[in-house]
């Protein structure tokens, strides 16, 4: 038996044991209906509001792209948090300290994140299918269309995870150094709506960060061909929305893997028995 | 090294080595020395307890030794190799269980020890199957009854317990334990001496242990390290220790309805000629040999403060290696 691999597999069945606990527990059941119903409700009281697509209502053209917000949002931050606590908490040393826990935990926490979105596609997907009239494809083409971006979109994010959870010392600075930037890209990438409205220069910064691509290809595979009218250069540019998803999946990773090393390398018992002490002053104060 | 066979007959040719091997061990932050020159050995299958008071070092030792700390100097060696430049099968053939976890709060120990065992999988030799089945650990620990229950819900000894129970699933070679007691009941402890026993006696382990609690180390240890002022300052087993430190006695006696006290390095020498002196003068004699609670605290005493106690009182003896 290879050992990587026999760590690989059992990294996918923690994933997956971690995601069914948490769908038992109130505060990651919590998370889902709070950002499901909440994006619901977003596009539901704004759902007579016009986009300037001609022929098609804000439901249809603003759900794929706050489909490519919550997946980022989720992929992003879900690993980053787990990366900061888990490793005060001493979790990452408990596998570490086993041959090959380290490649364990990551693909674990790895496939936590992935099937941790599934919850949410489902209840904003299936809500929207009810609630707005042809705001969900249902041709098989699109969906495996879909499911590209999608998969596209988590690679290309997924990365920027670890890279945060790795580099913070303090688990408020995933607030401050992963969310708020996020909530900020949504905003420029013309997830709230119509980017035309911002200035030239932030169109350009946006089109830097990979929630744009990701948005611009969530909408090319839900919407019509004629769609492309609402988009920046009023057509779709797949390639280029590939190219710079590619080069962020690429940087992130290359970046990710030895950020995790070193931060890994740092942890001893003596290094966790401080966090905790830290912890606990926090909470006496 | 992902194929663990031949480390595994390495292993088994160099059996005789020590298990661990350190020489002139210094550690140093910023202008803080904390180690000065640790030397130590542990043979294959020797329990030995690091003894010293909080903040001698103990745990910075353990640490080095598993691979967590670089040292400032000094040679390290642990089944055979350097544990900074170890690689996974070395892990394997290595337990630690750490002070200090909250972690995976909303898994059962069962789950737990499961999921931390099937990593050793590959690992598993004819002689030493890996991992121990986990209800065998549950049971060892005596976490059986607790074994579904969520660790969260799990008292602060059954938490320590699970620890221990991570530390032995893959069936180690070599066992690290930092205060492993440190907070237990004295029926936790009592429980967790004997877990350490049947180890030991089940499984060939090597077990280094930390403790401040000299109690603790007359109960488990083969042998006893002091660790003070940066240095062992003793080695030996509890008997060994305590003959080393024949001189310091206490004698008391009465005369003329007074109180005297005497502590001689001669206490038989001495009561011979007090006796000689006073020939009928004498009573309530009472002559109290130094325990291995009085000899301990004095080296420590002397080593945190290195003007109290006379240098005599070092009680090093030289190992026959």
């Amino acid at each position: 038996m290879n050992p990587v691999t026999n760590a690989v597999a059992l990294g996918v069945r923690r994933g997956w044991h971690e995601f069914v606990i948490g769908l038992r527990s109130p505060s990651d059941q919590g998370f889902y209906a709070m950002f499901g119903v909440g994006s619901l409700a977003l596009l539901w009281f704004n759902r007579d509001e016009d986009l300037g697509v001609p022929g098609l209502t804000l439901p249809q053209v603003a759900l794929p792209s706050l489909l490519a917000a919550l997946v980022m949002f989720s992929i992003v931050i879900a690993p980053a948090y787990a990366l900061a606590l888990e490793r005060e908490d001493g979790t990452v040393l408990r596998l570490r300290v086993g041959p090959y826990g380290l490649h364990g935990y990551l693909v674990g926490l790895a496939t936590l994140t992935l099937v941790g979105i599934l919850p949410l596609l489902v209840i904003v997907l299936g809500g929207s299918a009810v609630l707005f009239e042809g705001a969900v494809p249902t041709a098989p083409g699109r969906w495996a269309l879909i499911v590209g971006m999608l998969l596209l979109g988590i690679l290309a994010n997924l990365p920027l995870g670890f890279v945060i959870g790795s580099l913070v010392t303090k688990l408020r600075q995933v607030t401050t150094w992963g969310m708020a930037p996020i909530v900020g890209l949504a905003y420029l990438s013309g997830i709230f709506g119509d980017m035309e409205r911002l200035w030239g220069w932030v169109q350009v910064l946006a089109q830097l960060f990979p929630l744009y691509w990701f948005g611009h290809l969530m909408r090319y595979a839900f919407l019509p061909e004629a769609a492309a009218a609402g988009e920046i250069t009023g057509s779709w540019r797949l390639g280029e929305a590939v190219a710079v998803l590619a080069i962020w999946a690429i940087v992130g990773f290359a970046l990710a893997i030895p950020l995790v090393r070193r931060m890994s390398r740092r942890q001893s018992g003596a290094a966790v028995a401080e966090a905790r002490d830290q912890a606990a002053n926090q909470f006496v104060r | 090294m992902d194929e663990p066979s031949p480390h595994t007959s390495r292993h088994g040719a160099v059996g005789s080595t020590p298990a661990v091997r350190v020489r002139d061990l210094q550690m140093r932050y910023g202008d803080h020395d904390v180690l000065t020159g640790v030397d130590l050995e542990v043979s294959r299958g020797e329990v030995v307890v690091l003894l010293g008071p909080n903040g001698a070092g103990k745990t910075t030792t353990i640490e080095i030794l598993e691979g967590f700390r670089r040292p400032s100097g000094g040679r390290v060696e642990v089944l055979d190799e350097d544990p900074l430049h170890v690689d996974e099968a070395w892990r394997a053939r290595v337990g630690i269980v750490l002070q200090s976890w909250r972690d995976h709060a909303r898994w059962t120990p069962r789950a737990l020890l499961d999921h931390l065992g099937a990593f050793y999988r590959p690992y598993a030799t004819a002689d030493r199957p890996r991992p121990v089945a986990t209800d065998e650990v549950l049971d060892l620990v005596g976490l059986g009854a607790a074994a579904d229950q969520r660790i969260i819900t799990l008292s602060g000894g059954q938490r320590r317990r699970l620890d221990v129970g991570a530390g032995i699933i893959g069936r180690p070679d070599l066992l690290f334990l930092d205060e492993p007691t440190a907070g237990f009941d004295p029926q936790a402890r009592r429980d967790f001496h004997e877990l350490i026993h049947r180890l030991t006696d089940l499984e060939q382990t090597t077990v280094l242990l930390t403790t401040h609690d000299l109690a603790e180390a007359e109960k488990l240890a083969d042998r006893i390290l002091i660790l003070a002022g940066g240095r062992i300052v003793a080695d030996g087993s509890a008997d060994a220790l305590a003959r080393q430190i024949r001189g310091r006695a206490e004698v008391r006696w009465t005369r003329d309805s007074q109180r005297f006290v005497h502590a001689a390095d001669d206490p038989t020498g001495f009561v011979r000629a007090l006796l000689a002196e006073h020939p009928d003068g004498i009573d309530d004699l009472e002559v109290r040999r130094a325990s291995l609670e009085d000899t301990y605290l004095e080296l420590v005493r002397a080593h945190l403060d290195p003007g109290a106690v006379k240098p005599a009182h070092r009680i090093v003896t030289e190992r026959a290696s």
